[in-house]
């Protein structure tokens, strides 16, 4: 007997469990139509929400998607869940959730207070019923600051990952990109690299030459090469020197044994960066990487919902006190997200999600040259998350990925948004920036027209 | 536009690093956005890589310069009707249609002599990979399967297909060893870019572990003849290891992952 139904207009809509319902109520979406979890039609997909709007949040402490026993995912989100935190919502339905979230009592003082008391499946479920400017204007009332060598995620500022990559690893060509971002004030949330290779030895040169160029140059950032944990924490016992440990996860235990990892290695990854004690205003040391559809693509979705799974991963990142999480959202492809209109939908989701959830999130705003989307589909996205307060986005030049053969937004796209919406860089990057002659000075952010003396002479000894 | 002083774009400055990195730097900045001869270059690779991915995959003409060649060839496809179904149906790419099915099985060899290798030519994200380099590496690559060392199936062109269509191919052909030759995902810059995935005793749900993969291959990318070695290489490993995929690591490929890449780089040769 299912134990999940809504009435609309004398028809009786029935969904089977939990997990069923949460699908059905889901924005249409490729990825939850390939795992035949989606609704049927779209009334049903409305009549499924307006059952998961009457549901008690406190269903899903007592009821999860995933088996407790089967998931060290769920164990972690049910054994660390905060009933004290969840107190001043906890006697309201989904519905009337959406309803507090959207009111005055829900400023960033209560929401910051409310996050521990959260469990991802309550903010999949709340988002579901959320319309886009809902998941803009609640998740710009979140506020999730985190620091290294600089801090991020502070009102009215927003950051860039630099993503320098190069098709196969050559640190001149690595480097020609990181100018390239830098004369655009790109960097502050981190200079990133995606190496071709997962070879540790090419990993320990591209982590040795990232480091000298923020010590020489002086720049308020920090590095990271975007590999698997173990090859990280096996640099570090190298003697590398590590700023931030990378990885993928989801939002599954198996999905993540798919990625090679659990918690533990996450936690031993992240006790080998915090070891070096390499930040200098803080110390959130990881770096996380998600994307709604990875459970799926996995077969490691337990007939979850992508968007679903997606939050979940979010608890497991907030374990681990990470200075970046972003999604990726275009990445994975049309049989997950097939268009601009459902990876502009996931997109401001994940971001909302994981600002509800306590977690510093970012966006790859990106798409894939099959799926349905270009330019003008990522500059709606990079806007409409600029204005939810994201913490940062990618600058890739020219928007063109050489390595992984996506696009992403560029350095110029970040300068048009700052523009628009007077976003700033991370203070300590910001005063760098004006310091050594990026911006020109004055309060306005406007590029100097000359090249930096420091780099004027790098590039002097290449004539 | 030709003179500099008459265009309101702003140059970059370090237009000399180009010669490092094939990435879209130094684009200049109107304003602070990009240019309007660097955006319409970049429209233009977008529209090539979509109609890479959309393009249709000439199998007649392909199938007339096998057939030239004098060797046999069987067309089929999987079960995604069309390119849309495709895009959003994995599962149905990774299956043969009844009908190919049928027509394949009339050419299977007995089960007590099976084939050694069947390569198939798969349209995968872009036709384009296999219309500009699949000809050019068989005729590389075959040469380098003498009778009766490697007895060859039938050759199979295969539309709407994924990766794991050459399972379903190679069991109904009764095939020992499956390479399949896949447009890949097309990047802007790298439209044409083929792939070739080899698995040993291929079986209907044969996961990604174990399958070797040679990436890249187009003009610019992996030289076909280089590619042919490799993939020499990993057939007569997996046929004596009886084995492929993560475990058969390409002792080939080695080098290239140790690139003995200089430390340093113009960014810290020089005194601050």
């Amino acid at each position: 007997m299912p134990r999940y139904a809504h009435t609309v207009d004398g028809k009786r809509y029935r969904f089977a469990d939990l997990k069923s319902l949460l699908a059905k109520a889901t924005p249409a979406r490729s990825g939850d139509q390939l795992a035949g979890i989606a609704a049927g039609s779209d009334e049903e997909r409305v009549a499924a929400r307006m059952a998961l709007a009457a549901l008690p949040l406190a269903t899903f402490l007592d009821e999860v998607p995933i088996p407790y026993e089967e998931d060290e995912v769920t164990r972690l989100i049910i054994d660390e869940h905060d009933k004290t935190a969840f107190a001043p919502v906890s006697h309201l339905t989904v519905g009337d959730f959406r309803n507090w979230l959207l009111s005055e009592a829900a400023d960033a003082a209560a929401l910051a207070a409310l996050a521990p008391g959260l469990t991802p499946e309550m903010a999949a479920a709340v988002s579901k019923i959320m319309r886009v400017q809902d998941l803009i204007l609640v998740a710009k009332k979140c506020r999730v600051v985190t620091a290294f060598r600089n801090t991020i995620g502070l009102a009215g500022r927003m950051a860039t990952r630099l993503q320098p990559n190069h098709p196969t690893d050559d640190p001149a060509g690595v480097a020609a990109s990181i100018v390239d971002g830098l004369m655009y004030g790109c960097g502050d949330a981190v200079i990133g690299v995606n190496p071709a290779s997962d070879n540790v030895h090419t990993v320990t040169t591209l982590l040795r030459m990232l480091d000298a160029v923020i010590a020489k140059y002086r720049i308020p950032t920090q590095a990271c090469v975007l590999t698997h944990v173990t090859t990280t924490i096996e640099a570090i016992g190298r003697g590398a020197p590590v700023d931030l440990v990378f990885q993928s996860i989801a939002g599954t235990e198996s999905a993540n044994a798919g990625f090679g990892i659990n918690l533990a290695v996450l936690a031993e990854g992240r006790d080998a960066a915090l070891s070096l004690r390499r930040g200098t205003v803080g110390d959130h040391v990881m770096y996380f990487e998600t994307g709604q559809g990875s459970a799926l693509s996995a077969n490691a979705h337990h007939g979850v919902d992508q968007q679903t799974c997606e939050a979940r991963a979010y608890a497991v990142a907030r374990k681990f006190k990470p200075l970046l999480v972003n999604t990726v959202v275009g990445f994975i492809g049309p049989e997950y997200l097939y268009d601009g209109k459902q990876i502009t939908r996931a997109g401001l989701e994940d971001h909302f999600c994981g600002k509800l959830l306590g977690v510093p999130m970012g966006c790859d705003v990106c798409y894939t040259n099959h799926a349905e989307a270009d330019q003008d589909d990522m500059d709606a996205l990079l806007t409409l998350l600029a204005a939810a307060g994201v913490n940062y986005v990618m600058g890739v030049p020219g928007s063109d990925d050489v390595m992984l053969n996506y696009q992403s937004t560029s350095f110029h796209d970040t300068l048009y948004i700052r523009q628009v919406l007077g976003l700033r860089p991370a203070p300590e990057f910001e005063a760098w920036l004006r310091d050594i002659g990026i911006f020109a000075p004055g309060e306005a952010l406007a590029l100097a027209q000359d090249l930096p003396a420091p780099f004027r002479h790098a590039l002097a000894k290449l004539d | 536009m030709d003179d500099p002083a008459d265009t309101p774009v702003i140059p970059d400055t370090w237009g000399k690093l180009r010669r490092f990195t094939p990435a879209r730097i130094a684009l200049g900045r109107a304003g602070t956005s990009l240019p309007t001869q660097a955006q319409l270059d970049f429209q233009f690779a977008h529209a090539r890589a979509r109609d890479a991915v959309h393009h249709p995959l000439a199998t007649g003409v392909l199938r007339t310069a096998l057939a030239q060649r004098g060797h046999t060839v069987a067309t089929v496809r999987s079960a995604a009707p069309d390119r849309r179904t495709y895009l959003q149906r994995p599962d149905l790419g990774r299956r043969l249609d009844e009908a190919s099915r049928a027509a394949l099985a009339a050419l299977s060899a007995a089960d007590d002599a099976p084939f050694d290798v069947a390569f198939i030519l798969a349209d995968g994200l872009s036709a384009f990979a296999i219309e500009q380099n699949a000809l050019p590496f068989l005729d590389a690559m075959l040469p380098r399967l003498p009778a009766p060392a490697w007895k060859l199936a039938p050759l199979v062109i295969a539309a709407q297909s994924r990766v794991a269509l050459g399972d379903d191919i190679a069991v109904t052909l009764h095939a020992r060893m499956v390479a399949i030759l896949i447009g890949e995902r097309p990047g802007l810059s790298s439209p044409d870019s083929l792939g070739i995935y080899l698995t040993w005793q291929p079986r209907i749900g044969t996961t990604d572990a174990q399958r070797n993969c040679i990436s890249n291959i187009r003009r610019e990318g992996l030289d076909i003849h280089l590619a042919a070695d490799k993939l020499l290489w990993l057939m007569n490993e997996a046929r004596s290891r009886q084995l492929s995929g993560v475990s058969l690591k390409d002792d080939t490929q080695a080098p290239d992952e140790r690139l003995a890449t200089p430390a340093t780089n113009f960014l810290l040769d020089s005194r601050p």
